[in-house]
């Protein structure tokens, strides 16, 4: 069947080619090109570079890096989407604007304010010194520069819902009897809960992926401050191909990985959340 | 145990939604408030749900001071214009919630809670749709699984915010006699606003009719209908019903 709105075949075909070949060639091609890369010498060369001691630490600090600034993202994202949706004050555009700084200005700019604020020649710096806390070129750092770099992900994707979805069920829930934690428990949470394990799922992925902030703050020390992406990189200039690659793969198979679970959850639940977001 | 409402003024920013507004209620009465959008009856309904405050006034209700009664304890149904039922739940969960989020000791058996499920989904007269979710029933039906929910709690108050507003003019119709039926059975003291005088007076004994933020009159329906006192009440009256939006 023909509707009016319809293309002609030739500007469909086109269009279609286009993406499918911008796809191919500038995300696809490039992907398989680091597992290709990886497994040049052989699995299990691919497999030794991972065992490495410096590459097992970085695997371990970007995951500990996730593990610290996801659910502080997460709890902060529910917080920040719930004050921009639910109340109405004085100055919220602006606030609704700054959760997106994150997302315009350049990472390293990002990395470069917490050396400025923490770092030895920083406002802090001394003090901190004096009172033997590491934050720059340590964990904290990292951390630090990998929520600034995340911040938005989950506020981002819960403020239209949580605006969208008003306050009628929560004053309902208050009506019937309930406490602001039971509200908050058995309505709230249930609305948003898969706009928040999407906006989860992406902050981990960017988390984990995060390179310019975290490469300022970390101050590259092998086998300490060097998380998964840093650590690609200084293989990499290390003329180390196959150990790179076998790092890029690793850190690219999470984000698939991610990827596949959002999937799957969208597949497996598509009833509720369809159900959720009817009205 | 009457209601008494006296001198409730409210603002918000520079508009003064309320501005002092008294009346009294016997138990078990059926009251609507009736007046145009503004008029500030729907304020006024959530004044006494708990879910605003008012500036300056106090409400009296069932010998307590009614406004210091926190929402969640003054076990007051309260029935959305847009039904507010929680989506992600099924009919029966969300008939249940009220129970369910009581605290141990007064929480009834997980028995007990099932069979007055039932009950109400018999009142309501949907016995087979329990297990379904709201997005899968019609205006009509949500709009009675909202009042079962509402009726749960053994309410001490029903208020009830255009209830039917959203609805098809032959729903509404029937939904009215069935309320006004149990109304008479259940005998709890029923605030209803509304801004459609036919539904008004089909339903009410007695009928408040506001303006910006004041009652023009308040009285049995039959008096307010026959004599109005001012000319706003007599020229409201005259327009015939809004058409349901």
């Amino acid at each position: 069947m023909r509707r009016p709105t319809d293309d002609s075949l030739f500007t469909r075909a086109a269009l279609i080619a286009v993406t499918v070949g911008y796809v191919g060639l500038f995300l696809l091609l490039p992907l398989l090109i680091v597992f290709f890369s990886a497994l040049e010498q052989g699995i299990s060369a691919a497999f030794a570079a991972l065992k490495d001691a410096d590459a097992q630490s970085a695997i371990h600090l970007t995951l500990i890096t996730a593990a610290i600034a996801v659910p502080l993202n997460a709890i902060f994202g529910i917080c920040a989407a719930w004050a921009v949706a639910k109340y109405d004050f004085r100055g919220k555009s602006i606030l609704t604007a700054l959760i997106d700084l994150p997302f315009s200005v350049s990472p390293v700019i990002a990395g470069l304010i917490y050396v400025l604020v923490f770092g030895m020649q920083g406002w802090l710096g001394p003090w901190l010194r004096d009172h033997d806390i590491k934050i720059v070129f340590a964990l904290p750092g990292i951390v630090l520069a990998t929520m600034f770099v995340t911040f938005p992900f989950v506020a981002r994707e819960l403020i239209p819902l949580m605006a969208d979805q008003g306050r009628d069920e929560e004053e309902a829930a208050v009506t019937l009897g309930a406490s602001g934690f039971q509200t908050f428990l058995r309505v709230t949470l249930p609305n948003i809960k898969w706009g928040l394990l999407y906006g989860v799922l992406l902050c981990n992925a960017r988390a984990m992926g995060e390179f310019g902030a975290v490469s300022v703050v970390s101050g590259h020390i092998r086998g300490l401050t060097d998380t998964m992406p840093l650590h690609v990189e200084v293989l990499y200039n290390d003329y180390q191909y196959v150990a790179a690659f076998a790092v890029a793969s690793l850190l690219a198979l999470l984000a698939i990985v991610t990827l596949i679970l959002k999937s799957l959850l969208e597949w497996r639940y598509a009833d509720e959340i369809a159900a959720v977001h009817r009205h | 145990m009457s209601l008494v409402v006296d001198g409730i003024t409210r603002r918000f920013g520079a508009f003064e939604a309320l501005k002092g507004v008294s009346f009294t209620a016997p138990q078990g009465a059926f009251v609507t408030l009736l007046g145009p959008s503004g008029s500030g009856k729907t304020t006024l309904l959530r004044i006494l749900g708990g879910l605003e405050f008012p500036d300056s006034g106090s409400v009296r209700f069932a010998d307590l001071n009614w406004l210091g009664v926190p929402a969640r304890r003054r076990r007051a149904g309260f029935v959305f214009q847009h039904y507010a039922l929680f989506r992600h739940m099924t009919v029966a969960k969300n008939i249940a919630f009220g129970l369910n989020v009581r605290p141990r000791r007064e929480r009834p058996s997980r028995g007990d809670i099932k069979t007055r499920v039932e009950e109400l989904l018999s009142l309501v007269q949907l016995e087979s749709l329990g297990g379904r979710y709201p997005s899968q029933l019609s205006g009509g039906q949500r709009q009675r699984v909202a009042l079962a929910r509402a009726l749960a709690i053994e309410p001490r108050m029903l208020l009830l915010d255009e209830p039917f507003g959203a609805l098809d003019a032959k729903v509404r119709k029937d939904l009215r006699g069935w309320l006004r039926q149990l109304h008479e059975r259940m005998g709890i003291t029923t605030i209803f606003v509304t801004h459609d005088q036919e539904e008004a007076f089909a339903l009410a004994d007695l009928v408040a009719v506001m303006n910006a933020g004041r009652i023009e009159q308040y009285g049995p329906s039959s008096d307010v209908r026959q004599k109005p006192r001012t000319p706003f009440v007599a020229d409201f009256l005259e327009q015939p019903a809004a058409a349901p939006r």
